[in-house]
């Protein structure tokens, strides 16, 4: 079983996130892996246990700093890492996805995992486009993929708890949402031993593609509303909930 | 090309989304800015589709399409996109809406604005406004060319304006949905047992920011307390901390309680989709700037711990 990988690397969320034009401020920004990637890479490392085969991530390096999200990928089980050296912050997920599909061609996968999307995708995301780009269907949202022979089993999320099955021929693509078990811990012992012994293959970006948006603007959002902010220390905090709470018979 | 605005519709079990509705009320708006037609489209049969306000409903009637089949459903829809060339396509970014949405957009060649919040029209196209970065930044993005593609995030139109009885044009399928590569297999509903978080007057929902499966117990105590139960935003879901009977948001359930008290919950547009319609919220976070901060009725900026523990003391 051959299965591939697509990560994003996405400014992090986590800290401000400056603005400079109209875009991010791409030079003052973490990047880290998109969090759903680590539910595709565990659901690709589940079926390689399950059934055999290679499981090949690959990303576009937007800053040249995507090595430490592949050495990661390896300590938790992937094969083989590439990444296409791109150097250009902004790429929009269209041109990533294009750059990934011209990537992966070559690659003859029986499937390719991406994650469902990621919190920059203001122009979709990339797994749908490169099962576009491939010429392969594409299914999102799944939260177990089994494999059998030439067929996988895939459960897709709804709302409320309800799961679809489907039967899914090979070759496809899916967008992950999680994996039927949590991600793997890897011990940054194992990772830093990547990091020294592994080999990142280096591909050069191919193909155009763009998102066809003009980015007028991109600032906070523009606030209607905003809590009453309680101010004070921990204790106090707790104490005018807790009086909050009994005011409205809550508590 | 036209100026007529296409809603792609979702519908299961015979019953169409709330989104769907939203969609078709803000397309009759669009599409009477830009001198067009508003069209609901319906992929599937077995299902009333006479329930709409748009100018006219298009219902692609073939037993293949009763249930949302992701490849099936691209291919109708790209097959209708490229013999109408409507100016605009909405879908919901939801879970079947976000499967075939962008990878139109790549498949036509057309853009796609995606966690889209409002749409307007300017200079005869039209401006999305996309909230992204977990809801920390909106972008104002014009999308070029004759057509686009827009997804919206559900609960951002109301629905009221695109409810209606307008008839539906019943059609075959434009496409031959034989040798398909994806075949539904069965629907698989919740597995009762747990406790129904929809059905709770008071919520204690944790996030990320309860930081691990050993630390649910503290909120598990704090709700003992309070009467309440626990839920949960969907990274804790997924690390596998608590069950997903309890996962708030797009891909969980929708709860309305008299009181969400929220800890460590940042606030993301798929998480508000699932509780902004709670009576009292009360959100604690670290990040003085999460967006749950924009929507909570109450906040504090502090660690989740030392706030709930002192509460634990108080109660």
């Amino acid at each position: 079983m051959n299965i591939v990988v697509a990560i994003k690397h996405i400014p992090s969320i986590a800290d401000d996130l400056p603005v400079k034009g109209n875009n991010v401020d791409f030079d003052s920004v973490d990047f880290v892996l998109n969090e759903w990637d680590e539910h595709s890479i565990e659901q690709a490392v589940l079926i390689k246990e399950a059934v055999g085969g290679t499981v090949t991530v690959v990303g576009v390096d937007l800053i040249g700093e995507l090595d430490n999200a592949l050495h990661l990928a390896l300590a938790k089980g992937a094969d083989k890492v590439v990444k296409i050296t791109a150097d250009d912050p902004a790429a929009d997920s269209h041109m990533q996805a294009k750059w990934l599909a011209e990537a992966i061609k070559g690659m003859s996968p029986d499937m390719v995992f991406a994650g469902v999307q990621a919190s920059n995708d203001i122009d979709g995301q990339i797994g749908p486009m490169i099962a576009a780009y491939l010429d392969m269907p594409y299914i999102g949202g799944t939260s177990a993929i089994e494999v059998s022979g030439n067929t996988a089993t895939v459960s897709k999320e709804f709302p409320g708890g309800v799961g679809m099955k489907y039967a899914v021929t090979l070759p496809f693509v899916a967008g992950v949402q999680s994996a039927p078990k949590p991600p793997r811990y890897a011990p940054v012992s194992k990772v830093r031993q990547m990091a020294q012994t592994a080999t990142v293959e280096k591909v050069a970006p191919s193909g155009e593609a763009s998102s066809g948006l003009a980015f007028k603007k991109m600032a906070p959002p523009v606030v209607t509303g905003h809590a009453e902010m309680i101010e004070g220390s921990p204790k106090e905090v707790a104490a005018k909930i807790v009086e909050l709470l009994k005011s409205r018979g809550l508590a | 090309m036209s100026n007529d605005v296409f809603v792609i519709t979702e519908h299961m079990d015979g019953k169409f989304s709330d989104v769907s509705f939203e969609l078709v009320g803000k397309a009759k708006e669009l599409a009477k800015a830009l001198g067009g037609q508003a069209a609901a489209v319906v992929v599937g049969g077995g299902v009333d589709a006479n329930v709409f306000a748009s100018d006219s409903t298009i219902q692609v009637d073939d037993a293949a399409l009763s249930q949302f089949n992701p490849e099936a459903y691209a291919k109708v829809v790209e097959a209708l996109v490229k013999e109408k060339s409507p100016k605009v396509v909405m879908f919901g970014w939801t879970v079947t809406g976000m499967d075939i949405a962008a990878w139109l957009s790549a498949r036509l060649g057309v853009p796609c604005a995606a966690y889209a919040k409002d749409v307007r029209v300017e200079g005869g196209g039209i401006v999305v406004s996309c909230q992204a970065y977990g809801g920390k930044l909106t972008a104002e993005v014009a999308p070029e060319g004759e057509t686009a593609i827009v997804a919206c995030l559900a609960g951002s139109f109301p629905a009221e304006a695109g409810q209606g009885a307008t008839a539906a044009e019943k059609i075959a399928s434009p496409v031959d949905l034989s040798g398909l590569k994806m075949k539904f297999i069965e629907m698989v509903k919740p597995a009762g047992g747990d406790v129904d978080i929809t059905a709770q007057t008071k919520l204690v929902s944790v996030g990320r920011g309860i930081g691990g499966k050993e630390n649910i117990e503290l909120a598990e105590e704090l709700a003992a307390k309070l009467g309440a139960v626990v839920s949960a935003s969907r990274p804790v879901v997924d690390a596998g901390w608590l069950p997903r009977t309890r996962q708030v948001g797009k891909s969980g359930l929708k709860v309305k309680p008299k009181l969400y008290l929220m800890l460590g919950i940042s606030g993301a547009p798929e998480h508000l989709e699932g509780m902004k319609g709670a009576e009292l919220i009360i959100a604690i976070n670290t990040d003085k700037k999460a967006p749950i901060f924009n929507v909570a009725h109450y906040g504090a900026t502090a660690d989740l711990f030392e706030v709930a523990e002192a509460m634990l003391e108080l109660l």
